[in-house]
């Protein structure tokens, strides 16, 4: 029956993940990994959270987000302003790494909740757009804010750090376009890992549960969703809420591992960068999400003659194969030729 | 003074983000897609400009009709091999990402022939500035061009619309694209021409750009041409008039801003323009409604 | 015997276009009503006033001696009414299965969070869902393609699934639009029986919208002749197939 297809197709997704990781660890302690490598082991797992939230948007939901990136920088600005405050109070690194990570999630999730209400009244290419308006701005505000702590507290200032007015002993902890410096490197590939363990148990089992089916009732068609009673604007929201605070959580994820954290990182091309990763793993394709991330993270890295062509390769794939998926006459040929191989789901029969 | 200059500044800026939206508008009434690359294209028109300025030594005025060149083939192209195929897909946002490969790909390509820096753009006005109010205020020759350009291109574009053939049949193509196939319009040559109509305008809108804000790179257009499409929302999409207004106030607005309230934040008022625009009147300044029939 | 649905003076128009105009209908508890008329007489444009697809500008829609009128859509399927569509709108990437599980939404529910980590309450739920869509399935002979995807149905099956997901609803009226319509006499001589089925064994009020005139003829009790907006005709379905209005709306002169 159903639920044990999907189940064991959920399993196989876990089981990548750990054998993934296993095998990382196999070739790290045996020496056979290259540091350059391992210092791509947890940008992978930040791509690959953010692919698979961005997927629960477009794919599930069927809404193109192009924001993305501005909730992965609220969380990693969140979470990295946590640990900069509390770095004396809370001395467990493991503690306050796992506070800051439900701070980043929190604090993206509170995002996603404000600008998707206003946004998810709109469709298709107006909230695609409307995405992308809140993503920059996200970026724009943050890059010039600027916040301070001393013995009397916290300053802020929207003008430079001279104007916060802190005692001698303040320190500068968010300072405008330059960021965040000093953030503890807490994050690890092991962490990594669970964290995307944990995405994909939240995701998967979103997908394949009530809330799910209601919010690919509404992908699939709007009024007819409506006509059964689903409430429209709760579960797209609820959808778009999920994946900000995913994608916050791999922000937090992404500020723990380097030593200084700026907006203009988090721009458009990072939200276009998740979506090459969806679209190319395949549009609702929670593992394809995952594959694609990895491969596509790890192999311009890896392969580096190829670097200054890596984002035009990825252009022209992106484009095949939308074309190769989505034109009405690239189906009817592969229907034709490829029928076997391409089915477009194994729940076909017959 | 000060006030005057920037809202002159303003207007000249927001002209050519009508150029812009004006082939945003007209795509996006026609082909129902917003095509993310016409930003790209502005940025194509603009290397092709200065190459030939640069390299091949030509004067301004070839140089430009060049880029018109360059651009209107190269629109055609992107229509017929990127979303041609796509136009009847089972789901809109298709073509929408699509665009967005053909967007990377054009930044991509240049990256690679022209490098990541920088060129210096030279002004293809010949027009000196003019100096009004005992000096004090300042109007530069591109700010004339541009503004000219704006208004001439803006009532061309309407007359070949409303008087020739081929603009009713673009008028027929955007309100149902069956039925004028089936009164004997060519769709997917009436589509082409709003594509190399569009894409030459960017062509022109490029050279202008340039002019005024002398620096090109590969990234040149992907800002204002989501600018552009701002302002093609704030008037209105699929308005021709309303592409003009929507550009002219989102120039001012954008000037205005920089001046008076943050220089950082410049692009993220014009954000909250759209957001506003498309919450309390989606349709903008003059756009019809359209309703999902049941 | 109550009436089930109380329509008083309903209207709306668009534009200048008066769609709908002084539309009367009482439709008793149990009873399989026809609403018929040419085309564009404004049919489905009563069924989107009914559903709440449109707000009326005015007049009174009243269900089981509820009011409803100009109330959201959610709302109205709440307190009773479910719809198929006349170019049918299923949730064509789902399975059948799962179509008619959408459907039961609003009767069995658990919390996001006992779906997210599968408590015993999502066990258990998902259980009752399960023999629930299959019991419907079986009514409309689809419990063989419930791991289908509903888009992969034919035609005349995409259409008896739309009526068991709005069955699923647990509705006290049902309305359809044009069921039959694309269906070959066979298909439509089974559809007949279908409905029939479904008015008798769950109890239900049927309002539907046809232009195949053995269906009308054969299965509905009553009629209500629409043309351009306005109620021409209405009655027992015999008197009302004879009343010459009527034929002459739809033979012309």
């Amino acid at each position: 029956m159903k639920m044990t297809k999907n189940f064991k197709n959920n399993l196989i997704t876990y089981a990548i993940v750990i054998a993934a990781f296993i095998i990382v660890q196999i070739l790290q302690s045996t020496g056979n990994l290259s540091s350059l490598f391992k210092g791509l082991l947890v940008p992978i797992c930040v791509y690959v959270i953010l692919a698979v939230s961005l997927n629960l948007v477009v794919g599930i939901s069927g809404e193109l987000s192009l924001g993305h990136a501005g909730f992965m920088c609220v969380g990693a600005f969140a979470s990295a302003f946590f640990s900069k405050c509390t770095q004396q109070a809370i001395p467990a690194d493991g503690l306050r790494f796992f506070l800051a990570i439900l701070i980043g999630a929190a604090a993206a999730a509170v995002f996603g909740i404000v600008i998707g209400i206003p946004v998810l009244r709109l469709k298709g290419d107006y909230l695609a757009i409307v995405t992308l308006a809140f993503g920059e701005i996200i970026k724009n505000v943050i890059n010039i804010f600027y916040i301070g702590k001393d013995s009397n507290g916290f300053h802020f200032s929207t003008k430079d750090q001279f104007s916060l007015g802190m005692e001698v002993d303040g320190t500068v902890i968010l300072n405008g376009p330059q960021g965040i410096t000093g953030v503890p490197k807490n994050s690890s590939f092991l962490v990594g890992v669970i964290l995307i363990l944990v995405t994909l148990f939240i995701v998967l089992n979103l997908i394949d549960s009530r809330d799910g089916r209601a919010i690919k009732a509404i992908r699939d068609n709007r009024i007819a969703a409506g006509s059964v009673g689903i409430n429209i604007t709760k579960y797209k929201l609820m959808a778009f809420t999920v994946s900000a605070a995913l994608a916050g959580m791999a922000g937090a994820l992404y500020s723990h591992n380097l030593a200084t954290l700026q907006a203009s990182k988090f721009n458009f091309n990072t939200s276009i960068l998740a979506l090459v990763f969806v679209v190319l793993g395949g549009i609702g394709n929670i593992r394809g999400s995952v594959i694609a991330a990895v491969v596509l993270t790890a192999l311009p890295e890896l392969l580096r003659g190829l670097a200054d062509y890596r984002m035009l390769i990825y252009a022209i794939v992106l484009i095949a194969m939308m074309l190769f998926n989505w034109a009405p006459k690239a189906l009817e040929w592969r229907e034709r030729y490829l029928g076997r191989f391409f089915r477009k789901s194994a729940k076909e029969g017959k | 003074m000060s006030f005057l200059s920037y809202l002159i500044n303003g207007i000249s800026l927001g002209s050519v983000y009508a150029i812009i939206a004006l082939g945003y508008t007209m795509v996006y009434g026609i082909a129902k897609m917003l095509n993310f690359a016409h930003g790209d294209v502005i940025m194509v028109g603009g290397y092709a400009a200065l190459t030939m300025m640069l390299n091949l030594h030509t004067n301004a005025f070839v140089a430009v009709l060049v880029a018109i060149v360059v651009c209107t083939v190269l629109g055609i192209t992107i229509e017929a091999v990127a979303y041609r195929p796509l136009r009847n897909a089972a789901s809109p946002l298709a073509v929408l990402i699509t665009a967005i490969g053909v967007s990377y790909f054009l930044q991509n390509v240049v990256l690679l022939i022209f490098g990541s820096n920088p060129k210096n753009f030279q002004s293809v006005v010949p027009i000196p500035d003019l100096k009004l109010a005992g000096g004090t205020l300042m109007i530069t020759g591109e700010t004339i061009v541009t503004i000219v350009s704006c208004i001439v291109i803006m009532t061309a574009l309407t007359t070949f619309i409303n008087k020739t053939k081929a603009g009713q049949a673009m008028l027929a193509v955007s309100e149902d694209k069956g039925a004028a196939q089936l009164m004997g319009i060519n769709v997917n040559g009436t589509i082409a021409l709003t594509f190399a109509i569009g894409s030459g305008l960017a062509a022109v809108a490029g050279v202008l750009l340039c002019s005024s804000y002398p620096s090109l790179s590969p990234y040149t257009g992907s800002m204002p041409g989501i600018k552009a499409f701002v302002a093609a929302v704030f008037g209105g999409i699929g308005s021709i008039p309303g592409a003009m207004i929507g550009g002219i106030l989102l120039g001012i607005i954008e000037i205005l801003g920089k001046a008076y309230i943050s220089s950082q934040l410049a692009d993220a008022i014009v954000f909250a323009v759209l957001i506003i625009v498309l919450l309390v009147k989606p349709t903008g300044l003059l756009g019809k409604q359209i309703q999902e029939k049941v | 015997m109550a009436a089930m649905l109380e329509v008083k003076n309903l209207g709306i128009s668009f534009g200048g276009l008066r769609a709908v105009n002084a539309f009367n209908l009482n439709i008793e508890k149990g009873e399989l009503y026809g609403l018929i008329g040419p085309n564009g007489a404004g049919k489905t444009t009563v069924f989107n006033l009914l559903t709440g697809v449109y707000k009326p500008d005015e007049g009174f829609v009243i269900l089981d001696g509820e009011n409803i009128t100009g109330k959201p859509t959610i709302e109205i399927n709440k307190h009773g009414i479910a719809r198929t569509f006349q170019n049918i709108r299923l949730f064509k990437d789902m399975s059948v299965l799962d179509n008619v599980k959408v459907g039961l939404h609003n009767h069995h529910k658990y919390s996001t969070m006992a779906g997210i980590f599968r408590l015993p309450s999502y066990r258990k739920t998902e259980k009752e869902m399960n023999e629930r869509a299959m019991e419907l399935l079986k009514v409309f002979d689809l419990d063989g393609e419930a791991e289908y995807l509903a888009s992969n149905l034919p035609y005349g099956k995409q259409r008896k699934l739309e009526i068991a997901r709005a069955l699923a609803t647990d509705p006290k009226l049902l309305l359809l639009d044009e069921p039959a319509a694309g269906m070959n006499p066979n298909e439509t001589a089974e559809l007949m029986n279908t409905i029939h089925f479904v008015r008798d064994n769950f109890d239900m009020t049927i309002l539907l919208i046809e232009h195949d005139m053995k269906l009308v003829s054969g299965i509905c009790e009553k009629l209500t002749v629409l043309n351009f907006g306005e109620v021409l005709c209405q009655g027992k379905t015999a008197e009302v197939l004879k009343d010459p209005q009527v034929i002459t709306a739809y033979l012309g002169e």
